[in-house]
C-alpha cells in the first residue's frame, strides 16, 4: 500500500510542472503560435523564483517572479513570431539557448559561483491538510504534495472553461483555426495571440518555479532537462485540449514514478532508458496516428499579415 | 556588360550576407552589455576571445576542430531548409551515427584501415540517416510534422545511445572487464590521422582529417543542390510542392531523400566526433547541443552549404574563445547569449532591414 501510494504521490509531483507548461502550449497553440520555447520560459521561471525567494524570503514572491519572468520570456516569442512574422520555430529555439544561457550567466554574477545555488531559506513545502490528514490513505498521499500539485489540477479546469466556455476561448480556437476568418468578423488576431503567448509564459514559468522551488529548492544549470519538451509532447498527444494534455502529463508522470520505484515493483529488469523514451515514443506515435488521430490547430506556426490574399 | 553581370552578382552575393552580417555585429553589441555588466571591458574580453581561437596555429587548429561537427549539422539543417523541411532533430541524428560508428568498429574491428575508415564512416552516415528518416516517411506519407518529429526522436535517440552505451558495447560485455560509463574504444586502424602528425606545427591541436572531410562535404552538398536532377527536385519541391508535383516530381520521395541526407551530415558530426576526437561514446544526460548551434550555423551561413562552411567556423571561433574569456574572469555563458541574439535577429529580419533602410534613408537625406 505504502508503494501505491508513493507512486501516485510520485506521478502526481512529476506531472505538476509538466501540467502547468503543456496548458502554456495549449493556450499558445490554440491561438496559432508554436512555442518551442517552452523549455527557456521553464528555466527561467525556475531561476527567477529563486532569486527572488533569496532576496525576499518569501516564496510567494518567488513564484509571482517566476510567473512574470515567463511573460517578459514570452514577450520575445510574441514580438517576432506575431509582430515580426518570423519563423516561431528558430525564434522558440534561440530563446531556449538564450535561457540556459542567461540564467547560468546571472548565476555567475550574483552568486559568483558556477552549476548551482545554495538551498534558498524557505520554500514551498508539503503541508498535512487538517481534517484530511487524519484519513487512512488519503491523508498519506495529501501530506506528500505542494499545493503546486491542486493548483495544476485548477489551472487545468480554468484552462478548460476560458478555452471551451467562454467569448475569448472562442475568439482564440478560431483565430489557431482561421485566422483570416476571424480576422473578417472583428477578432483583433494579433491582440489575441499575444496574450495567449503570455498566458503561456506566465504558466510555464509558474512550471519553472514548480521545479526549482517546489522540489529542491535551488536552481541547477540544466534543471528542466527536457521537461519542456515533454510538455510540448503532452500538448499534441493531449490533442491540443486541456485535460487531454493534463492526461498525458499523469501518463508521463507515471512513467517516470515506475523508473524511480522500478526495483520496488519489480520492473527492475526494464533498461531505464525505455521507460525515459516511452513520452517520446508514445508522441511520435500519437503523431503517426497509432493512437487515434492528433490534428493539431489548421493555423498553428502560420504567422499571419493583416490584409494577405 | 559582361563587368556589369559580374558587378550586380558581386553586389547580390554581398546584400545576400548582409543581414547575417548585422546579426553577428548585434550580437557582440549586446555581448559586450552582458561583460559590461560583469565590470570588465568588452575589448579585453573580445580580445582573448580571437587570440584564444586565432592567435596561433595550434590555436586555429583547436577552432576548426570545435567547428567540424558545426559544419556538419549546419549542412544537416542547411540541406534540409532547400526541401523546406526544419530538421531541428540533428541532434539525436548525431548521437545515433556516432553509436553506429562505435558499432561498426567493433563488428568490422579486425580490417586495415583503408577498409575499416569508409565503413565505419558509411555505418555513421547510415545511422544519422536512419534516424532522420522516419521523420522524413512519416511526414511524406502521413502528413505529421517533421519538427516535433524530430524534437521526440532527439529525445528517443539520447535514451538509444545510452542503453547501447550502457548495456551492449560496454566494455563489461564485450570484454567482461569492468563496467564503464562508455563504449569501449573503437579501434586504432579506425581512428581519423591528427594533422599535427602530416603538419607539426598544429603542436598540441587535436585537429584532424575530419574537417576536411566537413568541407568535402560542403562541396558534395553544393554539387547535389545546384549540379544535379536530384538536388533540381529538392529545390523545387521545396519552392512550391503543389508545382513540382504537377511537373512530375515525386513530393514525397524527394522529402525522403532530402531528410535522409541531412540526417547523413549529422551523422557524420557524430562520426568525426568519435573516429577523429574521443574514439568512444560516453553515456550523457543531455546531447551536446551540436544540432541546435547548427540551426544558427545554417541561417548565418544563409543556407548554402558553403556560406555554412564559413559560419560553422565563426561559430568555431565563439566555441574555442569562451575559455579563453573565461580565463579573463568573464563567464562563458555570454558566448551562448550572442549566438542566441544571432539566431533571434536573422530570424526576426524585419529589423535588421528596418535598421539598414533607415540608415540609408539618413544617407539620402544628407546627400
Amino acid at each position: 500500500m505504502l508503494l501505491v501510494i508513493a507512486i501516485i504521490a510520485a506521478t502526481l509531483r512529476l506531472a505538476t510542472p509538466l501540467i502547468f507548461a503543456s496548458l502554456g502550449g495549449v493556450f499558445s497553440e490554440r491561438s496559432g503560435v508554436v512555442n518551442i520555447a517552452l523549455e527557456g520560459i521553464m528555466i527561467n521561471g525556475a531561476f527567477f523564483s529563486i532569486l527572488a525567494t533569496e532576496f525576499t524570503d518569501i516564496p510567494f514572491i518567488g513564484v509571482i517572479a517566476a510567473m512574470i519572468s515567463g511573460i517578459l520570456t514570452s514577450l520575445i516569442l510574441a514580438y517576432f513570431a506575431i509582430h515580426l512574422k518570423a519563423n516561431q520555430v528558430v525564434v522558440g529555439t534561440a530563446i531556449n539557448l538564450l535561457a540556459a544561457s542567461f540564467t547560468a550567466y546571472l548565476l555567475e554574477l550574483i552568486w559568483h559561483r558556477s552549476g548551482q545555488t545554495n538551498p534558498v531559506k524557505h520554500a514551498i513545502k508539503a503541508h498535512p491538510i487538517p481534517f484530511i490528514e487524519n484519513i487512512p490513505i488519503l491523508g498519506d498521499l495529501t501530506s506528500q504534495l505542494t499545493v503546486f500539485v491542486y493548483l495544476a489540477f485548477i489551472a487545468v479546469i480554468i484552462s478548460y472553461y476560458v478555452l471551451y466556455k467562454t467569448p475569448f476561448g472562442l475568439r482564440v480556437r478560431s483565430v489557431g483555426e482561421h485566422p483570416r476568418a476571424a480576422d473578417t468578423v472583428g477578432i483583433n488576431v494579433y491582440k489575441i495571440r499575444y496574450k495567449c503567448v503570455m498566458i503561456s509564459g506566465a504558466l510555464a514559468g509558474l512550471a519553472g518555479a514548480t521545479l526549482s522551488l517546489g522540489t529542491v529548492r535551488l536552481f541547477k544549470e540544466g534543471m528542466t532537462a527536457g521537461k519542456g519538451f515533454i510538455a510540448l509532447a503532452a500538448v499534441i498527444f493531449g490533442k491540443w485540449h486541456p485535460i487531454g494534455a493534463m492526461l498525458a502529463c499523469l501518463f508521463f508522470g507515471f512513467t517516470e514514478a515506475l523508473k524511480i520505484q522500478s526495483s520496488a515493483i519489480g520492473l527492475g529488469f526494464l533498461p531505464s532508458e525505455l521507460l525515459n523514451a516511452i513520452p517520446y515514443i508514445a508522441t511520435i506515435l500519437a503523431l503517426a496516428g497509432f493512437v487515434g488521430k492528433a490534428v493539431g490547430p489548421a493555423a498553428s506556426g502560420e504567422s499571419y499579415e493583416k490584409g494577405d490574399k | 556588360m559582361a563587368t556589369n553581370k559580374k558587378d550586380n552578382m558581386f553586389k547580390k552575393f554581398l546584400d545576400s550576407f548582409k543581414i547575417p552580417f548585422i546579426a553577428i555585429l548585434l550580437g557582440f553589441l549586446i555581448g559586450a552589455v552582458f561583460i559590461i555588466a560583469t565590470g570588465n571591458s568588452p575589448f579585453v574580453a573580445y580580445g582573448a576571445l580571437l587570440n584564444g581561437s586565432l592567435g596561433s596555429l595550434p590555436k586555429i587548429g583547436e577552432t576548426l576542430l570545435k567547428s567540424t561537427p558545426l559544419i556538419f549539422t549546419g549542412l544537416a539543417v542547411a540541406f534540409a531548409f532547400k526541401t523546406d523541411m526544419f530538421n531541428i532533430g540533428a541532434e539525436g541524428q548525431y548521437l545515433v551515427g556516432a553509436i553506429t560508428t562505435v558499432a561498426a568498429a567493433y563488428v568490422f574491428r579486425g580490417l586495415d584501415s583503408y577498409l575499416l575508415i569508409p565503413l565505419t564512416l558509411i555505418a555513421g552516415m547510415l545511422g544519422g540517416a536512419f534516424w532522420a528518416s522516419i521523420a522524413g516517411i512519416l511526414k511524406a506519407k502521413l502528413g505529421v510534422h517533421e519538427v516535433i518529429v524530430t524534437i521526440m526522436l532527439n529525445y528517443v535517440g539520447l535514451n538509444l545511445s545510452n542503453y547501447l552505451v550502457r548495456l551492449v558495447l560496454n566494455p563489461a560485455v564485450i570484454n567482461g572487464t569492468e563496467a564503464k560509463a562508455h563504449t569501449i574504444l573503437i579501434p586504432e586502424a579506425a581512428r581519423l590521422t591528427k594533422l599535427k602528425t602530416i603538419i607539426p606545427a598544429f603542436d598540441y591541436s587535436s585537429v584532424n582529417t575530419s574537417i576536411i572531410i566537413a568541407i568535402v562535404c560542403a562541396i558534395i552538398a553544393y554539387f547535389i543542390l545546384y549540379k544535379t536532377t536530384l538536388g533540381y527536385e529538392i529545390r523545387a519541391v521545396g519552392h512550391s510542392p503543389l508545382a513540382a508535383e504537377y511537373g512530375g516530381i515525386s513530393v514525397s520521395k524527394n522529402m525522403i531523400l532530402s531528410m535522409a541526407i541531412s540526417g547523413a551530415f549529422a551523422g557524420l558530426a557524430g562520426y568525426a566526433q568519435v573516429a577523429g576526437l574521443v574514439y568512444k561514446v560516453d553515456q550523457v544526460a543531455s546531447s551536446p547541443g551540436y544540432g541546435f548551434t547548427g540551426i544558427a550555423v545554417a541561417l548565418v551561413g544563409k543556407e548554402h552549404p558553403i556560406g555554412v562552411i564559413a559560419s560553422g567556423i565563426l561559430f568555431g571561433i565563439l566555441a574555442n574563445g569562451e575559455r579563453h574569456m573565461q580565463i579573463e574572469g568573464i563567464p562563458k555563458e555570454v558566448v551562448g547569449i550572442i549566438q542566441g541574439v544571432i539566431i533571434l535577429f536573422i530570424a526576426g529580419d524585419q529589423i535588421v532591414k528596418y535598421l539598414i533602410n533607415r540608415k540609408n534613408s539618413k544617407k539620402e537625406e544628407v546627400a
